[in-house]
């Protein structure tokens, strides 16, 4: 079996899990991502034993929270790095993560779909902006987000393209906000 | 909630790192809760996450690693954290125990509380309770110091302050700020070093304030 590669299947795939509980849509998604959640935890200094179980651990809650998942404010492999995230500062820190408090409705039910799609794409054009940055910056980022660099020495401008990504993200905010009032 | 001062981009790269102190992020949290701006200059931060996470060199799982997954579904899901009714957004209620009410508050003199909140030890949080038109001691950070309002307003030497809003003080900031007159101010506050006060007795009692 070939491994879906642009970042709509994954969102569809989660939407399967989310919806049908699919086992082989998990397990696709499984494939994909638990590789790179153990490489990114070891990159921070986890053992590979410890850096397995998080990353089963991650994974089984992305299936739990799937219900969560917005595709108008996150990709998917953005939304896995927030929970690989969160793990990584419980195991490695011993530490609890304040996270802001769920906005107070859900995602939509039916996101639309061309939202999700635009999302996708500026996430591939921001993957690509990141790959094309001199290496000495793109190593300081990857240290930042991977390498637990402490926070002071972390770049004032990264010369990434966030303000797209930011505006589409606030549009979609504003939106469900009116949705609900 | 309209606000003026908001969370600076390496502070919220830092913050969708996971890189900076328990106390910081709940700060920030805080702030997140009520402002969505930030919250979407945090979302793009952590696209830059996933990005990362996308290229990231792949381990391979061990054997039978999917049906070890699978066993740790059964678990119970985790209830979400909706808004809360009162004073305090979520993030903060999980750290007092509850709203305003719940504080345990410890006189620091001249009408100034300030309760300290448990966190991991590389930075102090707390939340301080200043009457309206009184100050606290003039002070110095050796470090980094968040102040978030809450409730009321204050004033210092770079600005005026209100509810929602989040100063971000480096060392070389001295200041003094002043709660606006008409309502007590309720800050919280975070800072990854020890105040410097200047005069000499706040410095004296500090040890034992832990201010």
């Amino acid at each position: 079996m070939s491994e879906p590669q642009a970042e709509t299947d994954w969102t569809a795939l989660l939407g399967q899990v989310r919806d049908t509980q699919d086992r082989a849509a998990f397990a696709l998604l499984f494939r994909h991502f638990a590789p790179r959640i153990k490489g990114f935890l070891m990159k921070s200094g986890a053992s590979a034993a410890l850096a397995e179980e998080c990353a089963q651990d991650v994974m089984a809650t992305v299936w739990q929270k799937a219900h969560l998942f917005d595709p108008a404010r996150a990709s998917v492999a953005t939304w896995v790095f927030t929970i690989a995230r969160n793990r990584r500062i419980d195991a490695l820190r011993k530490s609890r993560r304040p996270e802001p408090e769920d906005l107070p409705w859900g995602p939509e039910a039916e996101p639309d779909q061309q939202d999700a799609l635009e999302m996708a794409q500026e996430t591939a054009r921001l993957g690509a902006a990141l790959a094309q940055l001199p290496e000495k910056q793109r190593a300081l980022i990857e240290r930042a987000y991977f390498g637990d660099l402490s926070h002071s020495e972390i770049a004032q401008e990264t010369g990434l393209p966030l303000g797209t990504i930011k505006s589409r993200i606030r549009l979609a905010l504003d939106r469900l906000r009116h949705h609900m009032s | 909630m309209t606000m003026n001062h908001h969370i600076s981009e390496p502070m919220l790269m830092a913050y969708a790192a996971g890189t900076l102190p328990e106390a910081f992020n709940l700060v920030l949290a805080t702030h997140l809760s009520l402002c969505d701006d930030c919250r979407a200059q945090l979302a793009a931060c952590e696209a830059v996450g996933g990005a990362l996470l996308q290229d990231a060199g792949s381990v391979a799982m061990d054997a039978g690693s999917f049906e070890a997954c699978l066993a740790r579904l059964a678990r119970p899901t985790p209830a979400p954290r909706l808004a809360a009714k009162g004073l305090f957004p979520a993030p903060l209620r999980d750290y007092v125990g509850g709203d305003l009410s719940a504080v345990q508050w410890k006189p620091l003199g001249m009408g100034v509380r300030q309760a300290i909140l448990t966190t991991d030890k590389l930075a102090t949080a707390r939340l301080l309770y200043i009457p309206a038109g009184h100050g606290v001691p003039d002070h110095g950070h050796r470090g980094i110091e968040l102040t978030l309002v809450l409730q009321g307003a204050f004033s210092d030497s770079t600005s005026r302050f209100g509810p929602g809003d989040l100063e971000i003080a480096n060392e070389d900031l001295d200041h003094t700020p002043v709660a606006e007159a008409g309502m007590d101010c309720i800050c919280l506050a975070a800072t990854d070093a020890p105040l410097r006060f200047s005069g000499l007795i706040p410095r004296l009692a500090q040890p034992f304030l832990r201010i």
